[in-house]
Order: structure tokens, then C-alpha cells, then sequence
């Protein structure tokens, strides 16, 4: 695999990579691939392998493929044949280059939004299988360095961006002190024990996008919920951990949060757009502790917006003017089915809409998610080809305003939109709707 | 030689289908106890309904999204596996030689057709390698066994068809045709042919993810 044909992206590395690279012998390489391939994997491995047929049908579901016109090797199964079937027919005795390219496929090729499962018709989940050579690149200690900061961070801190506990709060309590100038009585309740509603952010929102928590609470204001966000670790439901293969580490995040959850003796968890914390605390921390389903009702920010919509809980005065376009992350709507649900949210907040193609579960990813927009600035170019397709997609809607309820996306989008010079606004569906509702809006004297 | 053929005739047909027959028995208890040793938890996702809601789905021509975008390869795969069964299950003489062997006999399909069928899928199936040389994409995957595995196929439906025809030495193509159809027989167990079995499992399994768990559509 050292020779990799000429492409028109520079193929880029960074340093925790070589690092890692130079500091292994080939032997732990094959003892560590041979350990996860037949610790850690049963039949569902073994029959994903023997039965792909090589048809290369998931070829066309790859914005990766479509992106680099059409290059074989970005093909969902040319990514596993580079990678998986390589590592299962040389019983783990690979080299560091065909490492080097292995961690490239599988942390900067791939967003493992599982589009390619619904494009083969026999269902493989060639997700799995590429987060599988991302758990042999933790355990050889190979991840880029970017994402690898975040789950450290996460490993101390327990949230993704080393946000120390007394900024947590004293970020909640000055959008409180903020918010409560326009809204009186509004309340940010920390620790309210036997609240209706946990309410659940990532890291990024206190660290720098604090605005937001101050339109939840506007819009948790508004509807009279009884809420409140927990002040110690648990706050935090991303999970980077869970896409660089560090289960441990992962499992330790996700269980942190339910017990957060737990002890405030909650009824259902909401929280914000965010589609990675979805994943993890609906379908991937629950069963890495061994829950089938969450032990809480989990609910996204567009199922919660939808439900204070149709219960008249909050109010729209007077709809959106700009033509939007929604986009449909993958882990909220491939992984939960809620595209309807926000389009109806959409609909019901303004008045122009034009839906991008495909959409829905077909949606092409936003080219940032599952970890590759976290392997940080090394790659932005390379991501940037590697997502020409979206951007055609976001194009050709002609719209003004792109609404994307989910963090990643947001990031990936505004990227995009800078990037191929797209007329276009990023917002999330939360922005919409506070420009939109009815406030309960303070005014002193009345 | 004439005890030869006697042997691939008698023995040879029972082993044949036994292996075939066991090999995949085997093959899916194996996987069973495997599932409940390393990966119980897939039990607990699986569905009935979702299972055949996706299998259901894909079975629709043109139905799933996939489909739709290659429907000249999806078409003639779909047919080449109707085909692939209906000729050897449902031609007159290989019936006859059951009913001679069993007493046990089904409906034929008039020699004619049968013929047509069998054309088809050794057409399909040098559509099949043209493709794996012509298209960038899987010509990228395809390796030496693809190429092998639709030899395997195409032999006893190539003999056939010329043994049908009596086009020239019906003695041998007739050995070749029974040797090649027992050889597929043994191989499907023991390789990727062997899809013919875990591919609804995937399937079931899939669709069971994307019903019960993710809501969503896996089509």
C-alpha cells in the first residue's frame, strides 16, 4: 500500500501520527490488530466480510466518492478492502505506511454517517467495520492529534473542551443574569432536583457559543418547562471518545451523564442540536453499558421544538421571510427518523422552505461529522475537496438560510458555505425559532 | 468409465448435495452460537417485522434508492438470480431423473424456456465479468477469486446448454456438466457464495437497527 495513486488532494498527517507511527514495532502492530479482530469482534465482522459480493453498489452512496469524481478508492468497500480485508487476509503482518493510510481512510475519508448501509443490498454496515480500524489506531496510539485532545480533555474533565468546572457555571449563571434583563423571572436552575427536563449541551456551547444556552432558556422561559442542566460532570453528552475507538473512555462519559441524569431524578433528558451527543447517549453509550435501549427518554432538540409546537406551548409570531433549506444530519435522522418532525418545525416556523436533494435519510452528511472535522485544521483543505458534493447540493436550492439542527453539521457547514463562496447563512432551528416565537418579553413598569 | 460415471451419477450426487446441504446448516449454527457467545446483544435488536419489512423493501424492483441509480446492473442481477434457480430447479430432465430416482416431481418448464433461462444467466454472468473490468469502481474491488466464483457458476449452465444442444462430444460435456454442478454445490458453503445465506441475516439484521432502533428507512 505504500504507492497511493497520484490524487488531486494532498494526502496530510500530523504529528501525534508520526509520533505514534515511529514509536511502533511491527509485531505490537499485528499482536494489536489480531487482539481487536478476534477479542473484539464476533460473527457480525466475519459475515460483513464474507459476504460483500464487491458489486460496488455502496459506491454511489459515498459523498467522498461523488466528491473526488468518482476515485475507486474512495468507495465505501475500496475503504474496508484498504483497510479490514487487508488486515483479516495478512493476519495483522502490515506495515506503518499501510497504517499511516489506514488511520487517513478511517478518520479523515469517512464520517461513518452509514449511508452506505441503505445503498448495499445486503445491509452491511461499513460504518462499523471503519470504526473498528479506528479502535486499532487508538490502541496502537495513532489518532490525529485534534481529536485526540478532545477526548483527553474528556478523560479529565469529562466534557469535550476542557471547560473547568466553575466556568460551567459561572458561564450558565451570566446568560442567566443576562437573559433575566429582558425576560423577568427567567431561571437557568442548576442541580433542581425531580425536574421535568434534564437539558443536556456540548462543551462548545459554554466555551464559545454561550448565546445558545441563552436561547434555550428563552425558549424553556417562554413554554413553562421545568428544567434544569446538572453543575457537576454529565453536562456534557458529546462523546469524541466514541468515534477514535476509546470505548473505555467513552463508556466512562456516557455513564458520567445518565448518572447525572439519575441523580437529579429526572423524568427525560432533552437536549441540544447536536448529532454526535445523540449517538452517543441513544444508541452507542447505552450499549456499551449494556443497556439495549437508554434507561432515559432521550429527546432531540427538534422532537422537543416539535412538541412545544404542537401543544401550543410556544407560539410563533410572525414567520421566517428567508428562503431556507433544511439539512438532515445523519445521527438525527438515519439514526432517529426525526427528519419529518423537523420539517414540519420548519413549516410551521416559515414561510419559504425548498427541501435540498436528496434528503431525508438519503441526505449527503455535512462531510465534517463522525469525528473528521475534529481531526482539526491539518485537513480542512482535504475536507473541503473532499466535500464538493454538498456544497452542489446546498447550491442548487437557491436558498438564503441553511438551517442545520446539529453542532457538527453547523461546523462542517459553515466551513462548506466560506469555503465555495455559497451565498448562505448557517443557523441552527433553535435560532429560527427564537426569532420567530412570541416572548414573554419584560418590561419594567408594566 | 462407465463405473466413472455411476460414480458422479450415485455417490457423487449424494455427497454433493450433502456437503451443500450441511455446509450451510453448519454454517448457521455456527454463526448462532457464536452470536451467543461474543455478540448476544444482537438478539435483543432483532425483529421480525423489521426484518421483513427491509427484506421486503429490497425486494421490490426498483423500490430502494440504490436500485434506481443502477438499474441496467440491479435488473439484470435480479433476473440473473430468478433465472439462476428457475433453470436447474425446473427443467424437465432434471426433474425426470428425480422422479426416476424418488418418485417425487414438480411442474417443468417447457424445454424452450428453460433453454432461454440458461442463455440468460450465462449472459448475466459475462455481463457480470465485462463489468468488473469496464467499471473503475469495481474493478478497484474485484480480485482473482471474483473472477473464479463466476467461472464456478457459469460452468454447469455453459455445459448444460451445450449438452441440451448436443452441439459436439455429449459424453464429455455431459461429465462436465454433472462434475460442475456438483463442484458448485460443494463450494457455495465455503465461500462467498455463501451469501445466499448471510445476506438476509445482514439484512435482518440491518433492518432491525434501522426499524426498531433509528426510525428510519434502510432502503
Amino acid at each position: 500500500m505504500q504507492d497511493q495513486s497520484p490524487t488531486k488532494i494532498i494526502r496530510n498527517t500530523d504529528s501525534a501520527i508520526e509520533d505514534g507511527l515511529a514509536r511502533l514495532t511491527p509485531e505490537k502492530i499485528t499482536e494489536t490488530i489480531n487482539q481487536v479482530l478476534q477479542k473484539e469482534t464476533g460473527p457480525k465482522l466475519k459475515a460483513y466480510v464474507e459476504t460483500c459480493m464487491r458489486c460496488g453498489l455502496c459506491s454511489d452512496a459515498c459523498s467522498y466518492f461523488l466528491s473526488n469524481d468518482r476515485n475507486p478508492e474512495f468507495s465505501p468497500a475500496a475503504k474496508v478492502k484498504q483497510t479490514i480485508w487487508e488486515m483479516i487476509e495478512k493476519k495483522g503482518k502490515v506495515s506503518k505506511d499501510f497504517m499511516r493510510r489506514a488511520v487517513h481512510i478511517s478518520h479523515i475519508e469517512c464520517n461513518v454517517c452509514r449511508r452506505c448501509s441503505m445503498y448495499c443490498p445486503f445491509g452491511i454496515d461499513i460504518a462499523y467495520m471503519m470504526l473498528l480500524v479506528r479502535r486499532i489506531c487508538h490502541k496502537l496510539e495513532i489518532t490525529p492529534q485534534y481529536i485526540q485532545d478532545t477526548v483527553d480533555s474528556h478523560s479529565v474533565t469529562m466534557n469535550q473542551m476542557w471547560v473547568k468546572e466553575d466556568e460551567w457555571i459561572d458561564t450558565l449563571q451570566w446568560q442567566e443574569e443576562d437573559a433575566r434583563e429582558e425576560f423577568e423571572n427567567l431561571r437557568i436552575p442548576l442541580d433542581k432536583h425531580g425536574a421535568d427536563i434534564m437539558y443536556s449541551v456540548i462543551a462548545p456551547e459554554p466555551k464559545f457559543q454561550a448565546g445558545l444556552i441563552y436561547q434555550t432558556a428563552t425558549i424553556m422561559h417562554a413554554a413553562g418547562i421545568n428544567w434544569t442542566m446538572p453543575s457537576g460532570p454529565g453536562w456534557d453528552n458529546s462523546n469524541m471518545a466514541m468515534y477514535t475507538g476509546d470505548n473505555e473512555i467513552s463508556g466512562r462519559i456516557a455513564r458520567a451523564f445518565y448518572e447525572a441524569a439519575a441523580n437529579l431524578n429526572v423524568k427525560r433528558i432533552v437536549m441540544g442540536e447536536c448529532g454526535h451527543a445523540f449517538r452517543s447517549i441513544y444508541d452507542v453509550g447505552n450499549r456499551w453499558l449494556a443497556w439495549d435501549m437508554p434507561p432515559f427518554e432521550i429527546v432531540h432538540a427538534l422532537e422537543f421544538y416539535h412538541e412545544l409546537l404542537t401543544q401550543g406551548r410556544i407560539t410563533i409570531g410572525e414567520k421566517y421571510k428567508k428562503k431556507v433549506t433544511l439539512h438532515d444530519p445523519c445521527n438525527v435522522s438515519r439514526g432517529r427518523g426525526l427528519h419529518d418532525m423537523a420539517r414540519e418545525v420548519v413549516r410551521m416556523t416559515c414561510e419559504d422552505f425548498v427541501d435540498m436533494i436528496p434528503n431525508r435519510e438519503h441526505n449527503y452528511c455535512c462531510g465534517a461529522g463522525g469525528g473528521v472535522v475534529n481531526c482539526g485544521p491539518p485537513y480542512k483543505t482535504e475536507r473541503m475537496v473532499n466535500n464538493r458534493v454538498k456544497a452542489e447540493q446546498l447550491a442548487a436550492t437557491g436558498a438564503q438560510v441553511l438551517i442545520a439542527p446539529c453542532h457538527n453539521c453547523h461546523s462542517g457547514l459553515e466551513d462548506i458555505v466560506q469555503h465555495y463562496k455559497l451565498d448562505m447563512e448557517v443557523k441552527f432551528l433553535g435560532d429560527i425559532i427564537f426569532e420567530t416565537m412570541e416572548k414573554k418579553i419584560y418590561r419594567p413598569g408594566e | 468409465m462407465n463405473a466413472f460415471i455411476n460414480f458422479i451419477m450415485g455417490p457423487m450426487v449424494w455427497i454433493s448435495a450433502l456437503v451443500f446441504l450441511f455446509g450451510l446448516v453448519f454454517k448457521l449454527v455456527k454463526i448462532i452460537l457464536e452470536i451467543r457467545e461474543k455478540e448476544s446483544f444482537i438478539f435483543s435488536y432483532m425483529s421480525l417485522k423489521y426484518s421483513l419489512r427491509s427484506m421486503g423493501a429490497w425486494l421490490i424492483p426498483f423500490y430502494p434508492e440504490s436500485t434506481k441509480l443502477h438499474p441496467v446492473f440491479w435488473g439484470i442481477s435480479y433476473l440473473f438470480h430468478v433465472f439462476l434457480f428457475a433453470a436447474p430447479l425446473f427443467l424437465a430432465s432434471h426433474i425426470i431423473l428425480l422422479d426416476e430416482a424418488f418418485q417425487i416431481s414438480w411442474l417443468a418448464l417447457p424445454d424452450g424456456v428453460a433453454d432461454i433461462f440458461t442463455l440468460l444467466v450465462i449472459l448475466a454472468l459475462v455481463f457480470f465479468g465485462v463489468r468488473r473490468v469496464v467499471v473503475p469502481e469495481v474493478k478497484f474491488l474485484t480480485s482473482a477469486m471474483d473472477y473464479i466464483l463466476l467461472i464456478l457458476v457459469m460452468l454447469p449452465f455453459l455445459t448444460g446448454f451445450l449438452a441440451y444442444h448436443q452441439i459436439f462430444l455429449y459424453k464429455w460435456i455431459m461429465i462436465a456438466h454433472i462434475l460442475s454442478g456438483e463442484l458448485l454445490l460443494i463450494v457455495i458453503p465455503f465461500s462467498r457464495f455463501s451469501h445466499m445465506l448471510t445476506a438476509p441475516l445482514t439484512r435482518a439484521y440491518t433492518g432491525s437497527e434501522f426499524g426498531n432502533v433509528r426510525h428510519a428507512r434502510d432502503w
